[in-house]
Order: C-alpha cells, then structure tokens, then sequence
C-alpha cells in the first residue's frame, strides 16, 4: 500500500508471534508486515490455522508478539505492559465479537455504558452517550432490556454501540455474522458500511467470501503469511 | 466509578440469591458466635470484678496456729498464739494501711418476737476501712468504744431485714446472747462474696466488746485473725514477708521453728478467679472465631467457583478496556459485600441471642461497642482476606483464554 506512515492507524513491521507446543515452537505468524490507513473498510480472511485470529488477537492488543513491531496511532505497542493494553483496548479499540458478548445481567444500556466505566467517565455522561448510541443502531426503545429479550441481530447491533461508545479510531470485527442468518448478516454488514462512510476505519476477519465482499480491501492469509492484498472488485453500492 | 462497581456487586450477589444467602450464612453465625461469646465472657468478668470490688483489695489475713489436745488438733485459729499487740505492731510497719484484729462466730440474735443466726464479727474501726464497707444508716464505732467495750452494734442489710423488718433498727437494742446490744448503723449492701456467702448477713461489734460478753476468751487480748490491708498490690508480698518475720520475732520462735501462725492473701484468691473468668472469655471467642474463620473459607470457595463461572465475563470486560487491577476491585469488593451483610446480620442475631440468654437465664452479659466494632473490622478484615486469592485469579486470567471459555 501507500507509503503515507503518519495516515496510518495501524502499521505492523515483521510481526511474528509462535506458540510452544509438545512438537516444538510453532510459528502462528511469521513476519507479517501491514499498513491500515484512517479510514479504510478491511476483510482479513483466511482458513482455520491460517494466522488470522493470531493476528487479530495482536491487533486487538489482546496478545504480545514475539517478534517485530506493532504501532497503532502512531505508538509502538508490541512492548507494553499489560495494564497499557488494557487502556488502548479501551480508548483506541472497540471489539465486535461473533458471539455477542454482553453481560447477561446488565440492561443494554449499562452493556454499551461498561466501557465508559473503565474509562472513568461519569454516571450521567455514561447514560446519556449510551442512549445515544442505542439509538444510532436503532435500538433506543430496548435500553432498559436485558440482552436475552432480544434476537441476535439485535444484539450485536448492541455490541456495535458498545464497541462505539468510547469514539475509537478502529473497530475490530472478529466474524460478527458467524452466529446469524443471512438476513440478518446483511442488515449488520450495512450497518458497518454506514459506520464507514461516517469515516470509521474497520477491520473485519471472516472466512466468508460474500462476506469479505462488503470490505473496499481485502487481505488474505496462509500459514502464517498473507498470500494476497487488494481492493475488492465489486464493492456493494 | 466505586459505585458502579458497588452496584455491579450487587447486581452479582443477587444473580444467585440462595448462593450468597448460604455464603453469606457462614459469616452470620461466625460472628453471632463471637458476638454472644464475647457477651457472655465480658459478663462473667464483670460479674467477678463486681464481687471482687466489694471485698476490698490488697488483703490478707493472718490466723493463729492450731493446737493439738490429747491427739485432737483444732484448725486454723484454734490456738491463742496472736493477740492485739500483734496487730498494733503489724500497724507500724511500712505499706501496711489498715490491721483489723477480728473475732467472730456464729450467735442468735433478738430482737422483740424475731430472732436470727448471724455472724458476729469482734473488730476495730480498722474492719470497715480495709473492706472498704460503708454506713448506709446511723454511724459506726470508734476506737473509744474498742477500749471501753461498749455494747453497740452494726448490722447488715440482711439481718436489719429478718429481725427488724419494716422498723428503722438504729437505736433499737437486740440480744446477743443475752447481752443488750444499741444497734448504731446499718451498713451498706455487698451482696454474695466468692463463695455465694451472703456478706450482709453480719453484726460487727467492737472487738473488745466480742471477747468479753459474746465469745468468751481463755488468754485477755488473743485474737484468733488480724486482717491486714497493704497500701498496694505490688506491696503485698513484702508487707507479708515483713509480718512474717514481725510476728516470729514477737512470738520468740528460733530458726527452724515453724510458724504459729496462718497467712492467706484474700486478692490472690479473688485475683485468681478474675485469671479464671478472663481465660475463659479469651477461649470463648477463640472457639467462635474459628466458625468465623470457616464462614471466610466459605467465602473463598464461592468466590473462586464464581470466578470459573463468570471467566468469559471477565474476559469481556478486559477486551473492552478493564485492567488487572479493575478486575481484581471488582471481585474483593463483592467478597467483602458479602462479608459486611453477613457481619451485620451475625451481629444482629448475636445481640438477640445475647439479650434472650440474660431474659430467660438472668446471666449476666455485657455488650460493649468495641466488640461490635471488631467484629466489623473482622468481617472486612476475612472478606480482603478470603476474597484475595480469587480475586487475583480473576484479575490475572489471560484475556484471549478468557473470551474462549465456555
């Protein structure tokens, strides 16, 4: 991609990352190098064992590499503690994870809040940013429900708010519509176009073609390696 | 952000309610325990200390030694080897505030149609002032009435109830053994000693008085029992060691010798029954506090079950920005919730319990602040202790291991 660094939310320099298994060090990912400009809507696909979820569990600074450089707005996080992470998955992340991930117990409002919680943001602020974005994914009437009152489009609509609510400069989509059916799968995936065109850079890993498709680029991994980068040819109008 | 923690707390304590209730169960009997314990300890050492306060301090008595007739030997006090001498001598020495030479026994007493069995004690002024003993009513005797054995008399509570009743006794006279006696005081109530012995059911008359007229005595002057009052408790052991080697020199006995006399310290004895009671309430509450020890390892076994239940939970929240220590907050803050509605419930019951026990059984119990109040710092104290290593499990799980767990 384009040689513009300072664009970059994301610039990734020989990242590797092995894991120690009875057979010996196994390389998930072997030296991966990747530019992700402000802005941009990226498929990251790829088999099981591919490397994919190794790395987006680097991405998402869930993880530590063992080799190489990550930086993510500009700052080098492949060395940072852990309570660091924790605060760039909180300020500069939001996760959208195939399973949902809300909290059983909380009404959808304190679920898409929690974030702000860690933040230190205050009651009122929390409330108020989380009715806000309730209503952005057209959920504003259910912010008192719990998450098992409603279906699972619905839910992850709700997880998209949350993963929103700290206004973060990408989103992290790990199969967000592994657990829906196709209908519902399109109204998600429109509604990650619509955050796009609002200039919100998103990543998204799926294994699903059709799905990848809604990406304007898409990356695909092998063994550890990508195999392929480019823009995808027919982007949805 | 402490009371969004709170509430979410909350929100976990009530997600499984009989859980928490049962948890929560184990500290309300650990610190019910302690609490009726400590109640029932503290009141037993307070009902001693009252008993104990009321018999004067710093005393010992000295007796006379027994004789042997014809291969019978009387007791203690059965020889008339002191005398008053003895005891105004014993007065010079150094630490010694108060000697009362006594005589006393058993006599009827009359009064109009009553009579009553009392006991009689022959004393000096001295008497009332080592046992700390007031006139509630008239006055007392002076040393003129020693040296004049005048015929007077101070009763107490009990026996101004059996033989004058409702009739106010100063300036009455009674017989005692025949002898007139003008009642001048009523003394003061002590209630029962150590023994259970009724101590208001006694007559105090001059020494002088009691030797003559009422006892009777073989040598003029011999005393069978001086009380001595030291002038404190770190004086006693010398002021004893002093009136030992006083009364061997006044009585001529060369080394080798042994004594023709009895000692008994009347603190050690009372001191060894407050020793008794406060072992006592120190096992007590050791006893309960080990069922408080086991409602904290109740508390940490949920607590660690509940951080295996809720891994995936805790693997959301770190996804989306929770650090270690937030974690780790979150879960000693609902250890110790438990903890604090356990101790508050435990503390409640206790005090039921405590007051129920001194309802129906009259014991007596003593329920200080202080006592709530550790109980308090106990239960936060076991909810931090117990609620930290599951707490810190949670805090350090891996966040992508977390988010896997089913």
């Amino acid at each position: 991609m384009g040689p513009v660094a300072n664009e970059s939310v994301i610039r990734v320099v020989g990242l590797g990352k092995s894991y120690e298994t009875a057979a010996g060090l196994f390389p998930a990912l072997k030296g991966v190098n990747l530019d992700i400009q402000s802005g941009e809507y990226i498929a990251i696909m790829g088999p099981s064992g591919s490397g994919k979820s190794t790395f987006m569990n680097l991405l998402g600074c869930l993880d530590t590499p063992s080799m190489g450089d990550y930086f993510l707005a500009g700052s080098n996080v492949a060395q940072m503690a852990k309570d660091d992470l924790a605060i760039l998955r909180n300020r500069t992340l939001g996760f959208v994870f195939q399973g949902f991930n809300l909290l059983p117990r909380m009404s959808l409002q304190d679920n898409v809040a929690l974030p702000l919680v860690y933040a230190g943001v205050d009651k009122e602020t929390r409330r108020a940013k989380a009715r806000e974005l309730l209503g952005k994914v057209g959920l504003g009437q259910y912010a008192e429900s719990q998450p098992n009152r409603i279906s699972g489009g619905q839910q992850q609509r709700v997880a998209i708010a949350r993963a929103l609510v700290n206004a973060p400069r990408l989103i992290l989509a790990d199969e967000p519509t592994g657990n829906l059916d196709s209908h519902t799968s399109e109204e998600i995936m429109r509604l990650f176009g619509e955050l796009n065109a609002e200039g919100i850079t998103i990543v998204l890993v799926t294994h699903e073609p059709d799905i990848a498709a809604h990406a304007k680029r898409q990356v695909k991994f092998l063994d550890g390696e990508i195999v392929s980068d480019h823009l995808t040819e027919h982007a949805p109008a | 952000m402490l009371k969004a923690m709170l509430g979410e707390a909350w929100l976990a304590m009530g997600a499984n309610r009989l859980r928490t209730a049962l948890t929560m169960l184990g500290m309300v009997i650990g610190v019910g325990a302690v609490v009726i314990m400590m109640a029932i300890g503290q009141g037993a050492q307070y009902a001693v200390q009252q008993t104990i306060s009321t018999m004067g301090s710093n005393l010992f008595i000295v007796l006379s030694g027994s004789f042997t007739a014809s291969g019978v030997r009387s007791g203690s006090a059965g020889a008339p080897s002191l005398n008053v001498a003895d005891a105004d001598a014993i007065a010079e020495l150094d630490g010694v505030m108060n000697v009362a030479p006594t005589h006393q026994g058993t006599r009827q007493l009359v009064y109009g149609s009553q009579n009553w069995s009392s006991q009689v004690i022959g004393t000096t002024p001295a008497f009332l002032d080592a046992r700390a003993w007031n006139i509630v009513n008239g006055a007392g005797f002076g040393d003129s009435d020693v040296r004049s054995s005048t015929r007077v008399a101070i009763i107490g509570k009990t026996v101004a109830e059996n033989l004058f009743g409702a009739d106010d006794p100063v300036g009455k006279t009674m017989r005692i053994q025949q002898n007139p006696f003008l009642v001048i005081g009523v003394l003061g109530s002590k209630g029962q000693n150590l023994d259970g012995r009724d101590q208001d059911d006694t007559v105090i008359i001059p020494l002088s008085t009691a030797q003559r007229k009422v006892f009777g005595t073989p040598f003029l002057g011999s005393v069978r029992m001086i009380m001595v009052q030291a002038d404190s408790a770190e004086a006693m052991p010398k002021v004893m060691e002093n009136v030992t080697s006083l009364l061997r020199q006044r009585h001529r006995l060369r080394e080798g010798m042994p004594d023709d006399f009895f000692m008994r310290n009347l603190s050690a004895a009372a001191e060894s029954e407050a020793e008794t009671t406060r072992t006592m309430s120190i096992l007590l509450g050791a006893i309960a506090s080990i069922s408080l020890l086991v409602g904290g390892i109740g508390i940490m076994n949920i607590m660690l079950v509940s951080v295996t239940e809720r891994t995936r939970e805790i693997g959301i929240r770190m996804a989306i920005g929770a650090r270690q220590k937030d974690i780790l907050s979150q879960f000693l803050l609902e250890a110790v919730m438990i903890s604090f509605a356990g101790c508050l419930l435990g503390l409640l019951i206790g005090l039921g319990v405590a007051l129920g026990i001194n309802l129906f059984t009259g014991m007596v119990i003593v329920v200080s602040g202080s006592a709530a109040l550790i109980a308090f710092a106990v239960a936060a104290g076991v909810g931090i202790f117990f609620g930290w290593y599951p707490a810190q499990k949670a805090a350090r799980l891996d966040p992508i291991e977390a988010l896997r767990y089913q």
